[in-house]
């Protein structure tokens, strides 16, 4: 440790204490055996496995796949993107929620404060509303992947029915997110959508009302919007897209013939 | 039936001459099925072997022995005892030894030679092994053949192979981590960096505060409702705006792995369920298209280029030049 003077030096000391800090029994207690950032991780067999099995991970993936599945021109990663897209859109959400206040009054004008006025609120805001296209547009070419492969066949048919649930949830969560700016983009375009669902035979209006609040377009409407956008729909497309992740690994693994 | 090995055959027919006091070509000859049956001069027995392998062993198949004191089929260990039994010159070192290849390895060859009495080993070949089984007549040896001297016949040529596959077949595995995790952490890495990029180019449209008394010319749902909307303008609207979406795109949908009932997944073998997918693709990405840029004032058609795009969604993006 000590140099040519005998004195301790600078980098020695930052190594010693980096040394202790990540031996530590604190340090120790967070990381699972063979996590990579755990002091003396060795590139092995072993602990490649322990890489996902001592981890959340271990609920996504097998310690091993088959090596054909992890080729990216197979999945085009479209599956991983759109929850990758999810991800992004509750993190941007978040931030969006702590500025934004879903009553007629006050909505447009903390979307034009987030636009203007606060730090990085331009850019999240952006990056939700490009990120919920993206992600409808990414689900959408996930389930032509899977179909082009036949990857719905026994025994996977149950799997694409919930994936058929997860996108027409998607589709809800972007066109409930759709109206929360109430400027006149968000107005006419719900009212256009809506008026679609009120097209509904017997229950038609039924649907419409219990979207909106109301028969048209209103304040009601923007906070049952709101509420469905931040909470009913996400709670629901998280429960979807566990039981899809789950019977993924269940059916057989990510890609390919069984 | 497995194809018999000449060798076998031969050195069966052998056997059998040497106890009839034929020659060996008759007796081949007569085996192969091609000359007459030789004269046997009592009807030997066996026709199958009851020699199990270790899994079926607790319940022997049973086989026919038209010797009337056998009636009862024995187990295999009772055969090689009957065996060691039926030979009065055998070697005692030797057949212990057989019968202990039996137990261990399953259906072997158990001949009944006069005097050398040879271990089991000499006539398990490496691939296939002779299940056969000797006649023995403790009691009553064959007439017209001299003493000790026993026959033998080979019934068939079962491969040494175990009846249920023990072992899975192995398969080409690499570790999640690497493999896979890196492209999906490199995935995820690209994604924001289009998005980051994506939102620092394009501006996400603010109109007008909401207005109930000033209706946009055209109203246009959002883009992916707008194939719907252009349907609507065709259909009557309980066709366009309820039938097509739910039953087709739906119910439809999710009926697609159960009407699908072709197990194949080579895209050669799908022809017709690849060109609907395509052609539902198509139509879709069309009436999406067309709604998008081809619809102007009043949702009647116009051309972009003549007109403009009517779409505010973009707007950052169309009025960008």
């Amino acid at each position: 440790m000590a140099n040519r003077n005998g004195k301790t030096g600078l980098r020695d000391r930052i190594k010693e204490t980096n040394d202790k800090l990540w031996s530590s029994q604190v340090v120790g207690a967070i990381l699972r055996p063979g996590s990579p950032f755990k002091q003396g991780y060795s590139d092995s067999p072993r602990n490649r496995s322990y890489v996902v099995m001592n981890n959340v991970l271990y609920h996504l993936h097998p310690v091993k796949v088959k090596r054909h599945a992890v080729k990216l021109s197979y999945t085009l990663c479209l599956g991983g993107l759109s929850f990758f897209l999810f991800i992004h859109l509750t993190i941007t959400g978040i931030f969006l929620m702590f500025y934004y206040t879903p009553t007629a009054e006050l909505a447009y004008v903390n979307i034009q404060e987030l636009s203007t006025d606060i730090a990085f609120g331009s850019l999240v805001r952006n990056m939700h509303r490009w990120g919920a296209h993206l992600m409808v547009l990414s689900v959408f070419l996930h389930m032509s992947r899977v179909f082009y492969h036949g990857a719905y066949k026994p025994p996977r048919e149950f799997n694409w029915v919930i994936g058929v649930v997860l996108l027409f949830l998607t589709l809800l969560l972007s066109f409930s997110g759709y109206l929360l700016p109430w400027d006149q983009l968000a107005l006419w375009a719900v009212t256009v959508g809506t008026n679609m669902a009120g097209f509904v035979p017997v229950v038609g209006d039924q649907v419409k009302f219990v979207l909106l609040a109301d028969v048209e377009v209103s304040a009601a409407g923007l906070l049952r919007f709101y509420v469905l956008h931040v909470l009913f729909f996400p709670f629901i497309i998280v429960i979807f897209m566990s039981i899809h992740f789950w019977r993924v690994r269940k059916d057989g693994g990510i890609s390919g013939p069984l | 039936m497995v194809d018999i090995p000449e060798s076998l055959l031969r050195r069966s027919a052998e056997a059998k001459a040497k106890a009839l006091g034929v020659p060996v070509e008759q007796v081949l000859a007569e085996m192969k099925g091609e000359g007459p049956a030789v004269e046997v001069p009592q009807a030997e027995i066996v026709e199958e072997a009851p020699f199990p392998d270790e899994q079926s062993r607790s319940e022997p198949p049973a086989e026919q022995v038209d010797d009337p004191v056998e009636e009862a089929p024995p187990s295999t260990e009772e055969v090689v005892e009957e065996v060691v039994a039926a030979s009065p010159s055998s070697d005692d070192e030797a057949f212990p030894s057989a019968a202990a290849e039996v137990e261990e390895r399953g259906p072997v060859a158990v001949e009944d030679k006069p005097e050398d009495s040879p271990t089991a080993e000499d006539h398990g070949t490496d691939n296939a092994k002779v299940a056969g089984l000797v006649s023995p007549r403790p009691s009553v040896p064959p007439t017209g053949l001299p003493d000790g001297v026993r026959t033998q016949r080979l019934l068939t040529v079962v491969k040494a192979r175990a009846i249920q596959d023990v072992k899975p077949e192995p398969q080409d595995k690499v570790n999640t981590w690497p493999h896979l995790m890196l492209v999906e952490f490199g995935a995820l890495l690209a994604i924001t960096a289009l998005l980051v990029i994506m939102a620092v180019v394009i501006h996400s449209p603010l109109l007008d505060p909401a207005n109930f008394n000033a209706t946009p010319n055209p109203s246009k749902a959002p883009w992916y409702f707008l194939g719907l909307q252009e349907l609507l303008s065709y259909f009557d609207p309980q066709i366009a705006g309820v039938t097509v979406p739910t039953i087709v795109g739906i119910i439809g949908f999710m009926m697609v792995p159960f009407v699908d009932r072709n197990p194949s997944t080579r895209p050669s073998d799908r022809k017709f369920a690849i060109l609907l997918y395509s052609i539902f693709i198509s139509g879709a990405a069309t009436l999406t298209i067309l709604g998008v840029l081809f619809r102007g004032r009043g949702f009647n058609f116009s051309y972009p280029w003549k007109d403009g795009i009517f779409f505010d969604d973009l707007k950052d993006w169309v009025d960008f030049e």
